[in-house]
Parts: C-alpha cells; sequence; structure tokens
C-alpha cells in the first residue's frame, strides 16, 4: 500500500466506525533530534490516529510564537533536513502511524522536489503539507507526490470562495485541511464559529477527507471540530507542553496526558 | 519606453509568483482586481497625480551635483526624492496602495519598515485618507531609527515592535504578513518594497515608475534639456526606488547598476547582497535570489543601513540580474558610512545610508566613470540616520 493508501483508509475506517481521527502536530527535533522519536511515541501509545511531522523552518509564515520557537529551537539543536527525514523513518517504523510531513515551500525547493519527495518515499512517510503554499504553485511539488504514492493536502480556509475550492478538490488532495480560525496557528480563547459553515460547503463539493487545523488549542474545540470533520489537527498546545518542559521524560509524559485528554473530548 | 507585465502566474521570466497560504490567495486576486481597474481608471490617475504634485512635491527634481562631479571626475546628477514629502521615495507607493485601500472598501492597513522610511510613508498615507494604520518594525530598528518610530506615532499610527529572529526588516515583514493572514478581511497589507507574492512587485514597481518616467523628461538630452545619462545608479534592498527608477530605461543602452549593502564584506557572510551572493529560492512569497543555506533556511542579511537589512530582492530585479538587463553590485558598510560623509560635505545634503550605499559605488567607481554622465537616485534622505552614525562614532565604530 502506498503512504496515501494508507491515510486514505485510515479516514475510511474512521468514517466507518463513526469517529475522528486524532493528529497531533510536533515540530521534529524537539527538544533535541535525541528524544525526539520519544515524543511521537508518547503520542502513539496515548492513542494518535497519526502525525504531522514539522519539519522547522526560520521564517514560517503562517505559524504562530510556539511553533516558531519550536522551530528555532530544533534547528539550534541540530535539526537539519535530513535529520528530520531519519526521525520521519524511525517515527514511522516505530509507531506504524502514518505520517504526514509539514514543511514550507523553500526547504523542498532548495533540496530539490524530486529529491525531496524521494526522501518521503524511503522514510517511510505517507503525505506532505506545505504550509505556504496553494492551488497553483503546489501544482509541481504535488504531481510529484502523486507519482510516487505520496499523498498531498490542499488546505481551504474561511475566505476560500466557491471558485476556488472546486479547483482546490479538483486537485485531488488526500484530505483538506480546514482552517478553523482566520490567523496563523497557535492559542484562540474563543472557539471558531466557521467549522460548521466550512464544513457544510466542503461536504457540498466533495467527499474528501476534511481535517481541521489551526486555533484548535483546548478539548472543547477539537470537541466541535470532531463533530463536524474527518479529523482534527492540534500544534501549538501540544508543542508548548514541550517547550516549557524541564526533561525530555517530562516532556512526554506531558504529551502523553495531553493527547489523551483531546482524544477522549473528541469522542462522538 | 519597453512596458510589459508579469506573466499570468505572476512571473518575471522564472521569478516571481504566488507562493502564498490559500488564506491570502482570495485577497492576492481581489488586490490584483481592485488594481486593474483602478489601473486603467483615469480618475484614479488624476487622484494620484494630484497627490503627487500637491502633497508630495512631484516632479522630484534633478540637480547636478557640481562638487561631487568634479570628485568623480563625471557629470554627476541626483534624482532628488529624498525632497519628496517624508523624505523619501517610498511615498509614491504608499498614497497609491492607500487610495487602493480605500476603493476595496477596507479600512485598515498594516506595514512593516526597516529604516522607517517606509513606515512613516505608509502612516502618512493613511493619516491623509483616514485609514488605521498599524506597522511592525524589528526592535533593533527601533532602536537605531528613534525618529522616525517617533515620527509614525505623531502620524497615528500603531508601531509594534518585533523581537523575533535578528529583530530587522526580514522579521518585520513576516509578522507583518501573519498579521494580515489573521485580518485579511478588513485589512490591506502596503508592502513597502518591489518583494511578496504577485500582484505586490508589479504595483509597487507600477507607483514608483514615475522616479524614471520623470528622468526621462529631465534628462532626454533634447536641446534645452539636460544631457542622456549613461549610467544610472540606485541602492537595492527590497529594491523599490531602483526598480522604480530602472524600469522605464531598461533595454535603452544606458548601464543600470543596483548597489546592495556588502555590510561587513561578502566574504564575512555578513551581508544584504542577494542578487550578488545570494541564490535562487522562494522568500516573503515570491521566487527570487535569497540569502539561505543548504537546506533553504533564511540567513540574516546584516548591513549598517536598515532598509538594505534584508536577505532577498525584488524578483524582477532577480529577473533583470540573469537576463542582464541591469547589474548589481555590493559596497560595505565602511564604504557607505565614509560615502555618508564626504557627500554631506561636498553637497550640503545628507543622504539616507541606503542612498550613501550608491554614491559610495560612484566614488568607488570613478576611474570607471570618468567623463560619463551618472545618474544617482538619491532615495532617502539621511536625517533619520545621523542619531545612529553619531553613535557609532562615539563608540569607534567607524
Amino acid at each position: 500500500m502506498t503512504g496515501k493508501e494508507r491515510l486514505a483508509a485510515l479516514f475510511q475506517e474512521a468514517r466507518m466506525a463513526n469517529r475522528a481521527v486524532f493528529m497531533p502536530y510536533l515540530t521534529v527535533g524537539l527538544p533535541d533530534p535525541a528524544s525526539s522519536l520519544d515524543m511521537f511515541r508518547a503520542m502513539a501509545d496515548a492513542g494518535a490516529d497519526a502525525f504531522e511531522v514539522g519539519f522547522p523552518y526560520s521564517d514560517p509564515l503562517m505559524d504562530g510564537p510556539t511553533i516558531h520557537e519550536a522551530g528555532l529551537a530544533a534547528i539550534a539543536a541540530g535539526t537539519t533536513v535530513k535529520v528530520g527525514f531519519d526521525l520521519v523513518a524511525e517515527i514511522a517504523s516505530t509507531t506504524g502511524k502514518p505520517v504526514i510531513v509539514m514543511t514550507y515551500v523553500n526547504p523542498v525547493l532548495a533540496i530539490g522536489i524530486e529529491s525531496f519527495v524521494d526522501q518521503l518515499v524511503e522514510s517511510g512517510a505517507a503525505a506532505l503539507i506545505v504550509s505556504d503554499i496553494a492551488v497553483g504553485e503546489s501544482r509541481d511539488i504535488a504531481d510529484a507526490c502523486s507519482q510516487r504514492g505520496i499523498g498531498y493536502v490542499q488546505f481551504v480556509a474561511p475566505t476560500t470562495g466557491a471558485e476556488r475550492l472546486q479547483e482546490i478538490v479538483a486537485a485531488d488532495p488526500v484530505f483538506v485541511y480546514g482552517i478553523a480560525e482566520l490567523g496563523v496557528t497557535g492559542k484562540r480563547e474563543v472557539g471558531s464559529s466557521n467549522l460548521t459553515a466550512l464544513a457544510t460547503t466542503i461536504r457540498a463539493a466533495s467527499d474528501v477527507p476534511l481535517v481541521f487545523g489551526v486555533g484548535i488549542s483546548n478539548p472543547e474545540q477539537a470537541a466541535a471540530a470532531a463533530a463536524v470533520g474527518d479529523g482534527v489537527i492540534v500544534g501549538s498546545a501540544l508543542v508548548r507542553e514541550v517547550l516549557e518542559s524541564t526533561t525530555s521524560h517530562d516532556g512526554a509524559a506531558k504529551l502523553s496526558a495531553a493527547v489523551k485528554m483531546f482524544s477522549s473530548a473528541m469522542a462522538r | 519606453m519597453t512596458e510589459y507585465r508579469p506573466d499570468k502566474s505572476g512571473r518575471f521570466g522564472e521569478f516571481g509568483g504566488q507562493f502564498a497560504p490559500e488564506t491570502l490567495m482570495p485577497a492576492l486576486q481581489e488586490l490584483e482586481t481592485a488594481f486593474e481597474t483602478a489601473w486603467s481608471d483615469d480618475v484614479f490617475h488624476s487622484q494620484l497625480a494630484e497627490l503627487f504634485a500637491s502633497f508630495v512635491g512631484r516632479p522630484t527634481p534633478v540637480y547636478h551635483a557640481q562638487r561631487l562631479s568634479e570628485r568623480v571626475g563625471a557629470a554627476v546628477y541626483l534624482k532628488r526624492e529624498d525632497l519628496a514629502h517624508t523624505g523619501a521615495h517610498k511615498i509614491n507607493n504608499t498614497l497609491g496602495q492607500a487610495l487602493l485601500t480605500k476603493r476595496m472598501g477596507k479600512s485598515r492597513v498594516v506595514a512593516e519598515t526597516g529604516a522607517g522610511q517606509h513606515g512613516v510613508a505608509t502612516a502618512t498615507a493613511c493619516a491623509l485618507l483616514g485609514l488605521e494604520c498599524v506597522v511592525y518594525m524589528g526592535a533593533k530598528d527601533i532602536e537605531r531609527q528613534a525618529l522616525n518610530v517617533y515620527r509614525m506615532r505623531l502620524l497615528g499610527a500603531e508601531v509594534v515592535a518585533v523581537h523575533k529572529g535578528a529583530a530587522t526588516l526580514k522579521d518585520a515583514v513576516s509578522e507583518a504578513f501573519r498579521y494580515w493572514v489573521s485580518s485579511v478581511e478588513s485589512t490591506h497589507y502596503i508592502i513597502g518594497s518591489v518583494v511578496g507574492p504577485h500582484p505586490f512587485p508589479y504595483i509597487v514597481r507600477e507607483f514608483q515608475k514615475i522616479i524614471g518616467i520623470e528622468l526621462h523628461d529631465q534628462m532626454s538630452g533634447d536641446p534645452g534639456s539636460l544631457p542622456r545619462p549613461d549610467v544610472i545608479v540606485a541602492s537595492v534592498g527590497g529594491g523599490s526606488n531602483a526598480m522604480g527608477i530602472f524600469y522605464p530605461w531598461i533595454r535603452s543602452g544606458v548601464d543600470l547598476v543596483g548597489v546592495e549593502a556588502a555590510g561587513h564584506g561578502l566574504e564575512s557572510g555578513e551581508h544584504g547582497a542577494s542578487l550578488v551572493a545570494g541564490s535562487p529560492g522562494v522568500l516573503h512569497g515570491s521566487m527570487t535570489y535569497m540569502l539561505q543555506d543548504s537546506d533553504g533556511q533564511v540567513v540574516e542579511a546584516h548591513s549598517v543601513s536598515a532598509g538594505l537589512d534584508y536577505p532577498g530582492s525584488g524578483p524582477e530585479h532577480a529577473y533583470f540580474r540573469d537576463e542582464g538587463i541591469a547589474r548589481y553590485v555590493a559596497v560595505t558598510d565602511v564604504e557607505a558610512l565614509a560615502a555618508f560623509h564626504e557627500f554631506s560635505k561636498l553637497e550640503g545634503i545628507i543622504p539616507a545610508l541606503e542612498s550613501a550605499h550608491a554614491v559610495a559605488w560612484v566614488l568607488r567607481e570613478a576611474a570607471d566613470l570618468a567623463g560619463k554622465t551618472v545618474v544617482i537616485n538619491l532615495s532617502g534622505r539621511g536625517d533619520k540616520d545621523v542619531q545612529q552614525v553619531a553613535a557609532m562614532q562615539e563608540g569607534g565604530a567607524q
């Protein structure tokens, strides 16, 4: 089975079971490359269905202060693209969960699209998300992924109009990343009012799996997203746990507790 | 004058494009439509022309810098953008974009600023047109450009300090983008240079090309006019003053020279010379020359000049570079500071540290320029830099 097929199967299975998948985001190489695998292992044991593995980037335009800080810390700790892929391979093989690599476009271009996608395949990744590009500029990367059985993820924002939505679903994404809140990643006090409207619009256009992310930072918000989406991504709230931990053991324990809390809140 | 537009995907050759997150794509399309409509509307053009004439003081004069000419052994002319209202060319773009903001029915503007000139020009345009204004500025730049920070606040803008990264222009652009992503429905982003995702580089060029168009009238070489230039020199950070003066003169036989910041020297790795010493990549939404490592991480720039302290340059400059339409060179902090002092004494004009880079190149290349007619785009006045330079001298840095 290709990575894309494995991820598609996960969504299919979750729909049959009438549940939403929980896909925690964590920056790779955090708190340092040597302890990074333990973080993902703890989340797998606590019930994560799949992972968004964030490759650290110097200038993450779509991310708020928490993920930005985490990225700079991971880079400072020696997390290169190569180290990132080595860790992806370990996370995928150790946990058995689908791994979705999340990056910004410039590292993909600097490594080279073909070479980057080769490394996705070799490391056992299931899919790729590139945060700062949309339908149009993502074509070459999405095509390269598709040819190698790697899923590509497209975004839909509250600002996306009907015409663009058609283009987005026509690009055959493995899932659609629904941006719950206008803005960058990070904590919001108030839950999103866009979830239901966004879900209704996207469902009317396609039966592609819909996963909500951006601005989902507490169990209530996750539950609301899980009620109308196929999956939920929580990032900054988990990254914060690791950044505020004194030891990697402490970080793994906090992640485990947080994943359990989010997972149980999401039960329909 | 050769006129052209970027292609459908917003590219100049292989550079440019629209590397922007989905949240912003509808706003970029809206902006493109609003600009196209405005730019083909005579009412908009006459509104802008009226503001240029009576508010900015355009056309800005061309001045024959006699003592500098003697020193260099060439006929050196200055295109006096430093005399434009607010003290730099930046106002050409901000007035145009503020008018667009009104046409789009948006009530708030966000901007980034490095040296503070774009921030001041944006705050000015917003005050004029009754728009709310938020300006992101690196904490390091807030320190070295205190005067401009105060000017922006006087003009009613909210200045927000950015502490991330090197706390300079790159980080301010990133934060302004983040703010825009969060508030895109009510806010327009007035980007300050020919950078960013399409249509920004194109729009900013169109608003800045007035500089080169005026120069055509002023230095046509016809009887009664000044001689036609052989060389046009401009500093390049993002590159808006250079694009503004170059674009109307491309493929006309004039030698177009963009001067980047070599900072502590190109070999030190601490510079802002992306066109001279960078490589192609995506920075702030467009494919261009930039400073990056082999993993595509952005490398911090360095320049004594806050306006040139940026690790990329506009995509159309990248295109000019590869096509040989213009050439790009770099001068160091030390050379620029020396030129800042020498030029002030020679001409009675204190240049912005950005513009001092262009002056420095002319001083350095005097032997090659002998006998030629040279135009320096004096993009801004240096009052904002006086405090910084004085502090550096006291600190023994110079």
